[in-house]
């Protein structure tokens, strides 16, 4: 069986859909569990657990040990993300240049700590190391626009553009 | 006819570089101006993005700073159709004659091309001579002869330990194998470097050509690329060579009409700092947890899947086609004795001109931050220099004729590391810096060795209480211990070198530690818990904004009246200091 047909008879079996590996060639492939994670996530924004089970099948590996993989790398999520990932950068740059600051303007407008997502669904706050963007610290990302230069008063702005963007989250 | 080219690096598009371009392409394509429009990688000098070069049928070249895509308009209309340049927007560029500009001192070899060639042109690299070292090697040299000539070169990994490459290539070479792997080590981790990314955006062939060359000289036939998940842009770029690389058939089988063979293949990795360490990335490529492993044996005899593997990062394989090209006496003809060449820094942290420049060996690090940083931002006062990130250390701005190189640089305490320089002024409280460090190092550690992830953990406690004010007499000697037990007791570079940025600010700034916990008091003005914030009186004008924002109730006072902060009730957020537009708010 080809690698796309037996793909797809598993996903039914496990009740996936749309789980897209067209990147990667994994049979025969070795080292192929850390790119198939990531095209999981790619497909769906998290590692669902049906996707977990389905992997383990595709290169042999026990469940429990790919849990491990998962949660030692810190681009692997378990859970769904919010409609809009915010990326606050904490790299030596930012820091010095105030992104703690920003940090706690956002969280107390969130009303969200550390990684986690609001309870509508719209926001998904993420503290990452380096960004690379360093001369335009304070950086911040909102999925794949990047934000920066940023003052106590151009976050604020920027948090109020994106729930206006939004005006009825829960049917979002 | 002129050209228009547009610096779309990672910190190009974040400043806005896609959205120039999009007006500029629909404002010529609306009005049919006669124009080239071009995009390009990272010009270095960040602070002013975004960029355009716009040169003239006459070979002047122009620089446009702080673009954005309202001035798109006036720049086509004066500078493109009646050759008037715009003063007011024109900065001093790459090829700007003149003394005080941020490129005066430079000396470009990793980023000769960077923000000059469409990095998503095979055409542009060649015609700036690249692929001309591997057809060079494949014709003249053994693979022994080029190890030579690296060896002659004096060339040290950039990655940060600083260990001569051709050494490393020769332990490569010598291992006996039927299948051997070369590594491109470009996981980025440093917070605060960002050298490796612009360079593999902006001129990615030059990496390819460095990695087919390494791949000769170690007899490898088979090349990984072990990039972050966090750079999408060089992911993409890099993809995007590969393929054109193997339309030309510079890469794949019988390469250049020889009998060697490559295949480069990129893994992405999915961040853990740990993995930039080559035991843990080889773990990481073979699809485990990132976990370093004891050593010897080194990857040189057995890496990847149990064979001999050659790893480099980045900036040390974009030096070879140089190497390869000009000879390694012109090479070794710059820098100091014992640090051969240039090297990359990503120049950020409180700097007037931040970028990325790259100087020879043997420049001092006040000639890097005055000169080309054009000092620091907002008047402020030079305190320090972090280099080499959570591994290295902070550097005095007494220190500020030290001449950089290896040598030097290891004698401070600090590292080179991958060339991160943040810079530090009076207002970076250095043992908040040192906290900093710790708590990335301590999030990182793989928690393999006990010292490095318990260890870590009590020293970063220390550092959080010293920081509350809640530090005790004898913590200082706590956290020397501590960081002696951890540098001897741990197996990889991430936990021998955890507690350099505690120790280098303990050595140069010990008495700011002293004060913290003796006075409980913050001389930079940084730590919140141990600030007072009151209002001075003479300035007060009763507006009642620091009342509002105020989020404790902490502040009373009537409106044109002076107002009062309640000392018991403040939490020291500084929102009203922030808010107040007459400096009547003091921070002590």
């Amino acid at each position: 069986m080809k690698a796309q047909d037996k793909l797809n008879a598993q996903q039914t079996k496990n009740g996936l859909t749309g789980f897209k590996v067209d990147l990667w060639n994994y049979e025969g492939e070795k080292g192929a569990l850390i790119p198939l994670l990531q095209a999981a996530q790619d497909s769906y924004g998290y590692i669902p657990l049906a996707a977990i089970d389905q992997i383990s099948e595709i290169v042999g590996i026990p469940a429990a040990e790919i849990y491990g993989v998962i949660t030692f790398y810190s681009q692997f999520r378990l859970k769904p993300l919010g409609k809009y990932l915010i990326k606050i950068c904490d790299g030596t740059a930012c820091h010095v240049n105030g992104s703690e600051r920003i940090a706690g303007i956002i969280e107390d407008e969130l009303q969200i700590t550390g990684n986690d997502t609001t309870p509508d669904g719209l926001f998904t706050l993420q503290k990452v190391a380096c960004i690379g963007c360093c001369s335009l610290s304070p950086v911040i990302m909102i999925n794949d626009e990047t934000y920066g230069r940023l003052t106590p008063k151009k976050v604020q702005l920027l948090l109020k553009e994106y729930k206006a963007k939004d005006q009825n989250p829960q049917t979002a | 006819m002129k050209t228009i080219k547009v610096g779309l690096g990672t910190c190009g598009v974040s400043a806005g570089g896609e959205k120039v371009y999009a007006a500029l392409k629909s404002e010529i394509a609306k009005e049919k101006i006669p124009v080239n429009l071009l995009e390009t990688g990272c010009m270095g000098n960040c602070y002013q993005e975004v960029l355009l070069e716009i040169s003239d049928e006459k070979g002047n070249d122009f620089f446009y700073g702080n673009v954005t895509p309202e001035k798109v308009k006036r720049i086509l209309d004066e500078q493109i159709l009646q050759d008037k340049p715009i003063e007011e927007w024109i900065v001093k560029g790459l090829k700007t004659d003149d003394e005080d500009t941020f490129f005066a001192k430079q000396k470009r070899i990793v980023l000769r091309n960077c923000g000059i060639i469409d990095p998503n042109s095979i055409e542009e690299y060649i015609a700036s001579g690249g692929y001309q070292a591997i057809q060079k090697v494949l014709k003249e040299y053994t693979p022994e002869q080029v190890i030579d000539i690296v060896l002659k070169s004096g060339l040290r990994g950039r990655g940060g330990a600083g260990f001569l490459t051709g050494m490393k290539w020769r332990f490569c070479r010598q291992a006996e194998a039927d299948k051997k792997y070369i590594i491109c080590n470009a996981d980025e981790g440093d917070p605060g470097a960002f050298m490796d990314r612009s360079t593999l955006e902006s001129d990615p062939h030059q990496v390819l050509e460095g990695m087919m060359v390494c791949a000769y000289a170690c007899g490898a036939d088979e090349a990984y690329i072990y990039v972050r998940a966090e750079y999408p842009m060089a992911v993409k770029r890099l993809h995007h060579s590969i393929q054109k690389a193997m339309e030309k058939g510079f890469v794949g089988k019988n390469i250049f009409g020889s009998k060697m063979n490559l295949k480069i293949k990129i893994k992405e990795g999915a961040g853990a700092f740990v993995c930039g360490e080559e035991t843990a990335l080889i773990a990481s490529i073979e699809g485990k947890r990132g976990m370093p492993r004891f050593r010897p044996p080194f990857p040189a005899q057995k890496g990847l899947w149990g064979k001999p593997t050659n790893i480099n990062n980045v900036e040390t394989l974009a030096n070879i086609p140089w190497i390869i090209v000009k000879g390694a006496d012109a090479f070794a003809a710059m820098g100091t004795e014992n640090s051969k060449g240039t090297k990359v820094f990503a120049l950020a942290g409180k700097i007037a001109r931040g970028g990325l420049v790259e100087v020879p060996m043997g420049l001092t690090i006040d000639e890097i931050i005055y000169d080309i940083g054009g000092g620091i931002r907002d008047g402020k006062k030079f305190k320090a220099v972090q280099m080499g990130g959570p591994s290295g250390g902070c550097i005095p701005a007494t220190m500020g004729n030290l001449q950089i190189d290896y040598q030097q640089i290891n004698k401070t305490g600090a590292i080179m590391g991958s060339g991160g320089m943040v810079v530090l002024d009076e207002t970076t409280c250095m043992v908040e810096m040192a906290k900093f460090f710790l708590s990335f190092t301590q999030d990182e550690s793989c928690g393999k060795c006990t010292f490095c992830r318990i260890g870590t953990k009590r020293m970063l406690e220390i550092l959080e209480r010293i920081t509350d004010g809640r530090g005790q007499t004898g913590d200082i000697e706590l956290l020397e211990d501590l960081a002696a037990k951890i540098k001897g007791n741990t197996i990889c570079g991430l936990g021998q070198t955890a507690p350099n940025p505690v120790l280098t600010t303990l050595k140069y700034f010990r008495e700011e530690y002293e004060v913290h916990i003796r006075d409980k008091k913050c001389p930079a003005h940084s730590c919140a818990p141990l600030l007072t914030f009151s209002i001075l009186e003479d300035n007060c004008t009763g507006c009642t904004l620091c009342a509002r924002v105020c989020p404790a109730a902490a502040i009373s006072g009537e409106k044109k009246m002076i107002h009062k902060i309640d000392q018991a009730l403040c939490i020291k957020c500084g929102k009203c200091f922030e808010a107040c537009n007459f400096k009547a708010i003091s921070k002590d």
